[in-house]
């Protein structure tokens, strides 16, 4: 039994006895007097209390990104380490590098594929359950249930279901098909345009991986969108009937720009999920012949405790950060400021 | 209630999505049952003819130790990292100071960074204090890398107690600590319960810290299972017994726990 609460909607709804406090309380941290009550000093104890957490996230956040970003820049790829200055030479080599090129494709191909099908797998399976179905909450956590495993567990059952001489051959075999696909070990790139040292276009081989992605992501997209809706009051749906909107109509023009902050959130949080994957990957299929599947987290991995070339992992590392921030720090800044705002 | 025609065509689709969603379900289970010589290939499909326990033998021999390493790093890890994001979220929701708000985007920052970015001198940092391959090691990592999760849920969720119950215990002379203390944290048992589940879900699937700082007789479960499936010479209905037995805490959690599991999930997802 998992009822799904109406969550706010980034501030758009709230009660005004809620809203008034809140700015009762900026008024206070702005005000250099303090309110009665508050002792002398006592605004700046609470800095005191979190000064663990910051100090930490100061040094093993700010501090190691910081590191990692003067490794990248040495010539620290044998295991002594060695910082000798070569300024940004790791990267040039990188952004010529036949795998990283790939692993570039690999991840922008990922990446849409998997956002776009778990947004409409997402909303499609949230507007079913939310028309007040039998059997809501059996289906619900059905749809969820993935999130709560391993992304390795998740990897390690796709495999198999995905593998070319079992699994879902063995169904298109018996309606048919001569020569199944072969998924994950597929090398053809399609439709494979020539730029830089490799092939663009779609590697057939992702779309197994994309699958297993889906499979354990949906359910997430689903629960946001089932919590957007259940937020939107009746009323509105009631008003659009009353004035001759068919159902489509008040899905399209109501209901649906009405989801977009949790359009935007899902996007961003799965955007940088799929940014950074890399347990999937190792589990179910690893780099993949002509690094067809392979992707930067992998990479980074590999040729950091693998290979030992410390200062080139660095420089993967700093380029997926960099690929990251572009996505998650306007979204941190925006929430920042409406929250300044309130 | 009749049945319409569309409500019909909404529980079929329902139904497909549900069978879907249950197919590796069925792989897991039903592998996982069968004998060596059942798990072949082309019977993938096929129910096990008759109910064998010895992959679950031979996968718990392999993975036990691991489970026993994935508890002593996923409960510390757990309870340390939800005091922490309490604490923070307190003072980041009721005692805010100037900058608080700048302050707590710089800490969300921190959940979403891909830890390929720290992993280089974390190792150097772990092999200095001597705590490179082991479990409190792990564990001191998951307490600092989960502050602005535990931090964000936290925060939200004080954001729902009423300023002016504080208020009053601010007039009968309490302090921070004080109100903390009494008021807030008898409380706070949803929030503990809601961040517990999640991190304790988090820490057991983690993988590249897992991978990355521990090797061999140290090594959490999934580690475990990652080798265990990648080695040739062991069977796959062996590797099915080994994932479900890896998965199966954090299945439990969400079986008994779920709504709290999908609150976390939520609260991690949006800004309050």
């Amino acid at each position: 039994m998992i009822p799904i609460e109406p969550i706010r909607l980034q501030g758009a709804i709230h009660l005004t006895s809620h809203r008034m406090e809140m700015h009762q309380r900026v008024d206070i941290s702005r005000k250099p007097a303090p309110k009665p009550g508050w002792k002398r000093g006592e605004k700046w104890a609470g800095l005191l209390l979190l000064c663990p957490s910051i100090l930490a996230i100061a040094v093993f956040v700010y501090g190691f990104i910081g590191w990692t970003g003067v490794v990248s820049l040495t010539r620290w790829n044998t295991l002594v380490p060695d910082f000798t200055f070569v300024g940004l030479q790791n990267f040039v080599a990188l952004f010529q590098d036949f795998r990283f090129q790939s692993d570039l494709r690999n991840t922008l191909v990922f990446t849409v594929f998997f956002i776009l099908a778990c947004l409409v797998i997402g909303l499609l399976l949230a507007t079913l359950l939310d028309t007040r179905i039998r059997g809501e909450n059996l289906f619900r956590n059905l749809f969820i249930f993935p999130m709560a495993l391993s992304l390795i567990v998740t990897g390690v059952v796709w495999q198999w279901i995905f593998n070319p001489s079992t699994g879902v051959n063995l169904f298109l075999k018996k309606i048919g098909l001569e020569e199944p696909p072969v998924w994950y070990v597929d090398t053809r790139i399609l439709p494979g345009v020539e730029w830089g040292r490799i092939e663009w276009g779609i590697p057939v081989a992702l779309i197994a991986v994309v699958v297993a992605a889906v499979w354990q992501l949906s359910g997430f997209t689903m629960a946001m969108y089932l919590a957007g809706l259940r937020a939107i009051p009746d009323e509105l749906r009631e008003a659009a009937r009353v004035d001759g909107a068919g159902e489509w109509q008040i899905f399209r023009r109501v209901i649906f720009p009405l989801l977009r902050p949790i359009t935007l959130s899902v996007v961003i949080i799965l955007g940088h999920i799929s940014l950074k994957i890399f347990d999937l990957i190792v589990a179910m299929t690893g780099p993949g012949a002509n690094y067809v599947t392979d992707v930067p987290g992998v990479y980074m991995f590999e040729t950091t405790f693998r290979g030992n070339h410390y200062a080139q992992g660095a420089a993967i590392a700093v380029i997926m950060l960099f690929m990251i921030s572009l996505l998650i720090v306007p979204y941190l800044l925006s929430g920042m400021r409406k929250e300044a705002d309130r | 209630m009749t049945l319409r025609p569309r409500r019909i065509v909404i529980y079929m689709f329902l139904l497909l999505a549900a069978f879907v969603f249950l197919i590796p379900v069925y792989v897991m289970v039903a592998t996982s049952l069968k004998g060596m010589e059942e798990a072949a290939l082309d019977r993938m499909w096929e129910l096990p003819s008759s109910i064998q326990w010895q992959s679950y033998v031979i996968a718990w021999e392999k993975l036990a130790p691991h489970l026993l390493n994935s508890l002593y790093l996923a409960v510390p890890a757990t309870i340390l990292s939800a005091l922490l994001g309490s604490l923070n979220g307190y003072v980041l929701s009721k005692w805010r100071f100037p900058g608080a708000d700048g302050l707590f985007t710089l800490i969300l920052f921190g959940m979403f960074i891909p830890y390929q970015s720290v992993l280089i001198p974390l190792i150097q940092f772990l092999q200095q204090i001597h705590l490179y391959n082991t479990i409190p090691g792990l564990v001191f990592v998951h307490v600092v890398y989960g502050i602005p999760i535990t931090t964000l849920i936290f925060r939200n969720f004080y954001a729902g107690i009423p300023d002016g119950i504080l208020e009053a215990a601010k007039m009968d002379g309490s302090g921070m600590i004080g109100i903390y203390w009494r008021i807030v944290l008898p409380l706070s048992v949803p929030g503990f319960v809601v961040v517990g589940i999640w991190q304790f879900t988090q820490v057991w699937n983690e993988f590249l810290f897992a991978v990355t700082l521990t090797s061999t007789s140290q090594q959490p479960v999934m580690v475990a299972l990652q080798n265990l499936s990648g080695s040739q010479i062991v069977q796959w209905n062996v590797q099915m017994a080994g994932a479900l037995l890896a998965a199966l805490p954090t299945i439990l959690v969400y079986i008994f726990l779920g709504r709290y599991f999908i609150r976390g999930l939520l609260a991690g997802s949006l800004k309050g």
